[in-house]
């Protein structure tokens, strides 16, 4: 179910505050921050924030084409390489071509 | 035989049903048009006269978006999604389910067809 319109967009107050205060000084800072769940609007665009994935910060520069998207969705929290079978399919194949 | 959004519809199907054969009608938007162009449902797509194919035509080109221009909206949202690289984006990228459904299991509309992977089954057996 989607969030009801009349509460407008989540937006983390205190990570609001600091790209309102970057936005007045005309600067553009990388903001460390753990608000994953936090939307991006549009005074976000041309920032980058680093976004925590749980292990370190991801840099999340922002697009218009991300706005209403929220920050969590462009630092993933998982990492998968490949299936033990695969890796050692692939690293043999190479050598053996 | 109607020719409709450059489908062929079948003919002696009931107007309701032949409509969903156009890609993005299905039975209820089928049924909304035929109400606005005071048709019935049950008349059969072949005994429907010209006018009322005509009809037919202008409310689905007025009020939906049907076939290639629907099919290449969904493949521009898509594409959206794959380029700002969100984790949506990224599943499509993979093949993998998008919207937080498993894949330790299942998940075989998404991945095709089973891939064995080798060397996997001796792990399961030392176990």
């Amino acid at each position: 179910m989607s969030r009801s319109v009349k509460k407008g967009p989540f937006v983390d107050p205190k990570l609001q505050a600091k790209v309102e205060a970057l936005n007045k000084s005309n600067q553009k800072k990388v903001i460390k921050t753990w608000a994953r769940s936090s939307t991006i609007i549009p005074d976000f665009v041309g920032h980058t924030f680093a976004v925590h994935n749980g292990n370190k910060f991801i840099p999340v520069y922002i697009h218009e084409a991300m706005v209403g998207h929220k920050l969590g969705e462009f630092a993933p929290t998982r990492i998968f390489r490949a299936h033990p079978g695969i890796k050692s399919e692939k690293t043999t194949t190479p050598a053996a071509a | 035989m109607a020719r409709i959004a450059g489908v062929d519809l079948p003919k002696n199907k009931r107007s309701e049903i032949g409509l969903t054969y156009i890609y993005g009608i299905g039975r209820s938007t089928a049924q909304s048009i035929l109400t606005k162009a005071k048709i019935d449902y049950n008349k059969k797509i072949g005994e429907l006269s010209d006018e009322e194919v005509a009809s037919i035509r202008s409310i689905i080109q007025s009020d939906a978006k049907v076939e290639g221009a629907l099919r290449s909206d969904v493949q521009m949202n898509i594409k959206r999604l794959t380029d700002i690289g969100c984790y949506r984006g990224l599943r499509h990228r993979k093949g993998l389910p998008v919207r937080g459904q498993r894949t330790r299991t299942n998940a075989r509309t998404r991945k095709g067809k089973r891939r064995t992977v080798a060397g996997k089954k001796k792990a399961l057996e030392k176990k």
